[in-house]
């Protein structure tokens, strides 16, 4: 069947709490249905938490914003149960090729070594992404979604935070135990709690057109400095389903905003580059201007700012709903254990310890992307086109061409969660990494992995546990559900290796042999009940 | 370690050689071919602490007078 997620609008419904004498108790508040606080929802639903889901407006992303989601996106949308719906309908791509004037300087193929479920990337437009993010959380009788209900301002309170919600029949009150701030750039809520997001703002713009087309490019990404077609700019072409393509034109500073989004002007810039024959409709066009930026902390008291609230970055990279989908995943499995009153309070505080390094990382990279492609000096630029120039025959300068690097994951290495290792590990499945995934006999790694603590291991016979809070799941891994070798050989396996999993699949311990007094002792770090013990 | 004891056979003929390779150049010209012989030559190098060793000298002593064309914001 097919919907037009874009065209979908939802209706506003009274709620009771409107009615109620004193503000109605949640025990969590998530602001804003884009996909971070979408997902966010979903996973703390998914842990047995009800959830509020507040949004000011009626409907989903309007225009293709965030098109290239990771790997890693679709393994947490695999667990928040709608990954196959993102795969089956994007875009899978692996190759990307890099031209400079019209020559070819460099090509990558992100196909990683095999054996994982899901690809590097897939292309998918934002309003599928949201939409099946929200057809999830239909289906969950935990999350209620309130639409056009825009959070107005917060009032901290002993026992809680209250919301003020202006609605179109007047405003309420709710009060919640933790609310979870996904309110997108402009953050309200940011703005009404006087806090702020700093950064750098590159002097550049760039025309983002979203093109309905036939056409017989390959499903690849394909960058050019300074074409023919789009002389002094930079262009990108990247596939998307229905036949559409985002084609993204660098403009330079002096481009008047207001006057390239007209289709006058468009039209031309698309045909210089599909050719005089080319058959196209724009479908969506937009000028943008990008910073990178963060808050200087992502908690505040009972409020956890997530996603592009917190931080932004430039699209190069497409790390920002991909780095903000890994904000929810974090967030969530912490509160739903908080309040089961399965960990304490201080857990929470490792939101900032793990998420903040994860954007500065992300920042990072995205700067680094976006002062190649817009340099920033004359000494920028005349390094760039040098590198450039050498590209065309000096292998070394190929791998300093950075039209965006992929998105990958953050390992939290330092997190006051881990356990650090005693035994002898080789390999990336550090305290700390997203847990790598593998092909089984009967299925894949992390799909066994499921949602709570687990602990995989590798051996003939699963390992007796002990009872603990929370409860500690095992995971057996015999050799002969390892088929291809893979899950022994990532995970630096021999018989008797363990691995503690969090519920966000992150590793947080590992031992050559398991020892009930060390599982206990990396449970407890893991859910802050010994953080800052060494 | 950064090498800086004489290390070329013949410095005048390296000198005159440099100069050369900059003959008749505009002054972009020139910083294209300065931009492409550092990046080849660090990369012949490779030794990251040698080339934070060498960028280190060569920045000292001048102090900052142009600037960056990014933009503070906050939002
Ligand atoms: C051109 C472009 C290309 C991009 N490409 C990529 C890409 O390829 N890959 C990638 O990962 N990212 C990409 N991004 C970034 C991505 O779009 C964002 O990072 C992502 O949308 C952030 O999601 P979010 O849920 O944090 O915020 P948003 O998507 O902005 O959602 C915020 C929600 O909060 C609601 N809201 C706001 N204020 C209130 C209030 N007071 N009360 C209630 N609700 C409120 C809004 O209505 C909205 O629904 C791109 C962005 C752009 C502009």
């Amino acid at each position: 069947m097919h919907v037009d997620y874009q065209s979908l609008r939802f209706e506003y419904r009274r709620s009771p709490d409107q009615s109620s004498a004193t503000p109605s108790h949640h025990p969590v508040v998530v602001v804003g249905a884009g996909p971070v606080g979408l997902a966010t929802a979903i996973d703390l639903a998914g842990a047995g938490l009800r959830v509020l889901l507040l949004d000011d407006d009626r409907c989903l992303s309007n225009g293709s914003r965030a098109i290239c989601f990771a790997k890693r996106t679709l393994e947490i949308f695999d667990r928040l149960g709608c990954g196959d719906r993102m795969v089956e309908k994007g875009v899978t791509w692996n190759v990307g090729r890099v031209f400079h004037g019209e020559s070819p300087v460099y090509s990558f193929d992100l196909l990683p070594d095999g054996g994982h479920r899901r690809p590097a990337f897939v292309n998918l437009q934002q309003y599928y992404v949201e939409g099946f993010l929200l057809d999830r959380a239909r289906s969950m009788p935990e999350i209620e979604i309130r639409w056009g209900n825009k959070v107005l301002s917060l009032l901290p309170r002993e026992d809680g935070v209250e919301l003020v919600v202006e609605t179109p029949e007047g405003e309420y009150r709710v009060l919640a135990d933790y609310v979870v701030a996904a309110d997108g750039a402009r953050s309200p809520i940011r703005r009404a709690m006087g806090l702020e997001s700093r950064g750098r703002s590159f002097r550049d713009r760039f025309l983002i057109a979203d093109v309905r087309m036939k056409a017989d490019f390959p499903p690849e990404r394909w960058f050019w400095f300074a074409p023919p077609f789009h002389p002094g700019g930079s262009v990108l072409l990247h596939s998307q389903p229905d036949g559409v393509w985002r084609i993204d034109f660098q403009l330079g500073w002096d481009a008047d905003p207001e006057k390239e989004r007209e289709p006058e002007r468009v039209i031309p810039r698309v045909r210089a580059l599909l050719g005089p024959e080319a058959e196209f409709e724009l479908e969506w066009v937009s000028v943008y201007t990008f910073s990178c930026l963060r808050m200087e902390r992502f908690r505040h008291g009972r409020v956890f700012f997530a996603g592009d609230a917190a931080h932004g970055v430039s699209p190069f990279g497409a790390r920002g709903a991909n780095s903000g989908v890994q904000d929810a995943e974090n967030i969530a499995w912490k509160l739903a254990l908080v309040l089961r009153g399965e960990a304490p309070d201080a857990l929470l505080d490792s939101y900032d310890a793990e998420r903040v390094p994860a954007a500065d990382e992300n920042i990072l990279n995205s700067t680094r992307s976006t002062d190649f492609i817009t340099p920033k000096s004359e000494a920028s630029l005349a390094f760039r086109d040098a590198v450039l120039d050498l590209a065309r025959d000096c292998v070394f300068a190929r791998r300093m061409v950075n039209s965006g690097r992929l998105s990958l994951p953050s390992t939290y290495g330092h997190s006051p969660l881990n356990t650090p290792d005693a035994d002898e590990f080789e390999g990336a499945m550090v305290p700390g990494a997203p847990a790598l995934d593998a092909p089984l006999a009967d299925g894949w790694l992390l799909s066994r992995l499921g949602g709570g603590f687990t602990l995989l291991h590798f051996g003939e016979a699963p390992p007796d546990l002990p009872e603990t809070v929370p409860p500690v799941r095992a995971v057996n891994i015999a050799r002969a559900d390892d088929v291809e070798g893979l899950a022994a050989h990532r995970y630096d396996a021999r018989p008797g290796t363990a691995y503690l999993i969090r519920p966000d699949q992150h590793v947080c311990a590992r031992w050559r042999r398991l020892d009930q007094v060390k599982l206990r002792a990396a449970l407890d770090r893991a859910t802050g009940r010994a953080m800052g013990t060494p | 370690m950064l090498n800086t004891e004489p290390n070329i056979a013949s410095p005048d003929d390296f000198y005159e050689a440099l100069l050369a390779i900059h003959q008749d150049l505009t002054p972009e010209q020139a910083r294209a071919v300065d931009a492409r012989l550092i990046l080849l030559l660090s990369n012949h190098i490779g030794d990251m602490a040698v080339l934070r060793q060498a960028m280190a000298r060569a920045r000292e002593g001048i102090v900052p007078a142009g600037r960056d064309a990014t933009i503070a914001v906050r939002a």
